[in-house]
């Protein structure tokens, strides 16, 4: 049966057919419909963890025990597990254990752009790149086969345009049975003492020996014959758009492009006149063939920043003149400068109120409305990564630092320790705080930090899709559990100072942030408010009365998008607000001109 | 088999998504190799989204090459304007007439282009610009969501698929209680094109 899935599908579908019986995960674009669509399955015990860290420890143990065991994350949620990630080389597994790390060439939806493929190599484990759906399914299988083989955790490395692509596939296997359940006590391979661990690089160098001479034969590297003028190696969605760039060329397709099947590629170089590689991101192919002391091209002409794809190979090809020259109109359309559509705070939104708190308070929106000309900001508001992150962009302009999950906290509080002097701010989500803000935090009360904390609590992870968190007392596969209460856990680490206020109420906001900042001591401010477009409750929408309204723009300084603007008169859409549900514009009017659209105002201003 | 490069653009929660799934899959059920693919920004809803969506008898690439979509649907003018580069003299593009200004406008801070700009564009690329009143229809229909299947409907009259695999996938993919209200839309849509003096 054919049917049309996306790579994210293809993988959760080829690991569930591999008999997967643990997955962890902890949300990140593009990884996050991994584990979403592994949880569908009830024969399989799902987790969103709670970061890449704690996943990879989970399913490492899983693999222990005899489970075969798969997590999946984001390249940078890589950088997050790192430390398990390479103890899960060093001691083995039992059963399969396999990592899906999903990169993010040009950066879609990531704070930067790294190549996962280099940690295959540190960690010493073998890695697997699909290069279209079908590739995904069908390489899960063999990851787990591979995994087994050699004792070793596979990496599978999938991109953006690999995960969120959909094409055919034939999912023609059943799920395998998984039966050896139980924990083989091995004092010398799972207790990484020195001496242990000693023993274990012997291992690691013996299997990566083992697995680069398996290589040569794996049917996933496979040579495609064609003219001999050209040969290209290439691997993933580059694979692609190579293949449709060159139709004539020879191609060694690299299923596997660590670690490299030196003799096939040779053997591939000593038959074609050019050798070119073709790959996203780093030269990570084409360094290891130029230490093998073969001549090749790549990163010379293909570029290192950014996305690949079919126009960007095409046009490097032919400035290099691997391909004719087009005459001077096709391929030099320059692409007009054109209006953009940054992405916004959805109307409902429970961070507006907390970040118009901040941006107000601290003179920093970027509306000259309601800031005197030449009047500096000394607030500082250090960041984090969320929806939230959204706050650093106008109007509202409340964020100046945005580094890795969880960095916000510990960059308050060096910015303290350092001695500058204002009013110092870190702002983080609720699943962000738990994910790696709980560690800084305790650092601050251990180092006597003075900062405010605020605690963004839309009771749900929002930017990836809404899955369940620790705070939210739901599991991955939507039954109800424990629920970790974010006031006592702030609590518990030593903070006294710790206010809970509503995200829909301005005046409680604006009274938390006051008596916060007014404290010499280190306060947590937790503001929560459902994310409207989880909850998706809507009542009568606000309606601005032109009579009251003296155009002074504070509402619009909210950033809400459902505040416009129609030939220069401010009115807010109905068909995106969602009332008194939200409301805050309707609190903050001076002039009370707002109001819900069937009282008394609209009668008025007709 | 003859290759279809089908270039889709909207504004985030305005259904484009779903509309190229369901094109993706219409052309896999009549048996094509097929590969779509979507680009959207950070933002849950409000961010531009442009889907790729390639059938033939073999695809590689699942993005479209500058100059070679054969079609582009856009769900609002300006995304339709935005990705002007995909378009050659041969292509037949379907704007709905309907605007969503950015947040930018919204705050005065820029102001949306004129129609005149944006068909001039389009029209530079090619002569087949075809504007049609989606929203408008949609709502009339009774639910300004069913926009995604009334453009499916437009576009359905200048591809190769029957119509009866158009219904199966639409009944495959919906919720049944949403199903008559879209297979209306997907018929005015088509409608549209089949009787228009384009």
């Amino acid at each position: 049966m054919i049917t049309l899935l996306s790579g994210n599908e293809a993988l959760a579908l080829g690991a569930y057919h591999a008999g997967v019986r643990v997955a962890t995960a902890y949300p990140g674009t593009p990884s996050t419909e991994i584990l979403a669509n592994i949880a569908k399955h009830e024969d399989v015990y799902a987790e969103w963890s709670t970061n890449e860290k704690v996943a990879v420890e989970v399913a490492l143990g899983a693999a222990y025990g005899g489970a075969r065991s798969v997590v999946s994350m984001k390249h940078v949620g890589l950088n997050v597990a790192a430390d398990p990630f390479m103890a899960a080389s060093t001691t083995g597994i039992n059963a399969g254990l396999v990592f899906i790390v999903a990169d993010d060439p040009g950066m879609h939806s990531s704070q930067n752009e790294q190549d996962t493929r280099y940690y295959a190599k540190l960690a010493k484990i073998p890695v697997l790149e699909p290069s279209d759906s079908q590739e995904a399914y069908d390489f899960m299988s063999l990851a787990f086969d591979i995994s087994e083989q050699f004792d070793t955790p596979v990496l599978v490395r999938s991109t953006t345009r690999i995960s969120h692509s959909k094409s055919a596939v034939n999912a023609n296997r059943q799920r395998q049975s998984n039966p050896k359940i139980g924990f083989p006590r091995d004092y010398r391979k799972y207790v990484m003492l020195p001496a242990n661990a000693r023993q274990r690089h012997v291992q690691i160098e013996k299997r990566l020996l083992e697995v680069t001479a398996f290589t040569e034969t794996l049917p996933v590297n496979k040579i495609e014959d064609g003219n001999s003028a050209l040969g290209v190696i290439s691997s993933g969605v580059a694979y692609q758009y190579a293949r449709q760039t060159f139709p004539e060329a020879s191609f060694l397709k690299l299923g596997m492009p660590y670690p490299l099947p030196k003799a096939m590629i040779k053997d591939f170089a000593s038959k074609v006149k050019k050798l070119l590689v073709i790959e996203e991101l780093d030269p990570f192919i084409e360094d290891s063939i130029k230490v093998m002391g073969i001549e090749v091209t790549g990163k010379s002409i293909i570029p290192l920043v950014g996305e690949l794809n079919p126009d960007v190979v095409e046009t490097c090809c032919r400035k290099a003149g691997l391909l004719p020259e087009l005459g001077s109109k096709e391929g030099t359309d320059e692409k007009p400068a054109l209006l953009g559509r940054p992405p916004l705070f959805c109307a409902g939104c429970p961070h507006v109120g907390i970040y118009f708190t901040l941006s107000s308070m601290g003179h920093r929106s970027s509306l000259s409305v309601r800031n005197k000309p030449g009047r500096e900001s000394s607030m500082i508001i250090t960041g984090d990564i969320g929806c939230y992150t959204l706050g650093a962009l106008p109007p509202l302009s409340a964020m100046d630092t945005c580094a890795c999950m969880g960095a916000g906290i510990g960059q308050a509080l060096g910015l303290e320790k350092a001695g500058v002097t204002g009013d110092i701010i870190a702002v983080i989500g609720d699943s962000t705080f738990l994910h790696s803000g709980i560690t800084p935090l305790v650092d601050a009360v251990y180092n006597n930090g003075k900062m405010t904390v605020i605690i963004m609590d839309n009771l749900t992870t929002a930017m990836t899709g809404h899955q369940d968190n620790p705070g939210t007392g739901k599991t991955a596969q939507g039954k109800a559990t424990n629920r970790v209460d974010l006031e006592k856990l702030v609590r518990g680490i030593g903070v006294n100072d710790v206010q809970l206020v509503d995200a829909f109420d301005v005046k409680g906001i604006r009274n938390s942030v006051k008596k916060s900042l007014g404290n010499p001591e280190l306060s947590v401010i937790i503001v929560r408010g459902n994310c409207q477009a989880q909850v998706k409750k809507k009542t009568t929408p606000m309606f601005i009365d032109r009579d009251k309204c003296t155009k002074c723009d504070l509402c619009a300084m909210t950033g809400c998008p459902a505040i416009q603007y129609q030939d220069g008169e401010i009115f807010i859409n109905d068909n995106l607000c969602v009332g008194d549900v939200c409301g805050i514009c309707r609190q903050i009017c001076p002039q009370h001109a707002i109001g819900p659209k069937t009282s008394s105002v609209e009668g008025k201003a007709k | 088999m003859k290759n279809i490069n089908l270039i889709m653009s909207g504004v985030g929660g305005q259904g484009t998504i779903l509309a190229s799934d369901i094109i993706a899959e219409v052309a896999i059920a009549a048996g094509y190799d097929t590969k779509k693919t979507d680009t959207l920004g950070m933002a849950q809803r409000g961010g531009s989204v442009v889907s790729h969506i390639r059938a033939g008898g073999k695809v590689y690439s699942p993005m479209i090459k500058d100059g070679q979509a054969d079609i582009m649907l856009g769900f609002e003018k300006l995304e339709a304007m935005r990705w002007a580069q995909f378009l050659n003299e041969k292509s037949i593009v379907i704007v709905n007439n309907y605007k969503i200004p950015p947040a930018t406008v919204n705050t005065g801070k820029a102001t949306y282009p004129a129609d005149e700009e944006i068909i001039g564009i389009l029209k530079g690329k090619t002569s087949h610009v075809i504007l049609v009143n989606g929203t408008e229809q949609a709502i009339s229909l009774g639910d300004i969501r069913v926009l995604n299947i009334f453009l499916l409907g437009c576009a359905s009259f200048l591809l190769p698929f029957e119509v009866q695999v158009w219904m199966d996938v639409i009944h495959k993919r919906l919720p049944a209680k949403i199903v008559p209200i879209n297979v209306s839309a997907f018929s005015k849509g088509r409608e549209e094109i089949q009787n228009g003096s384009f």
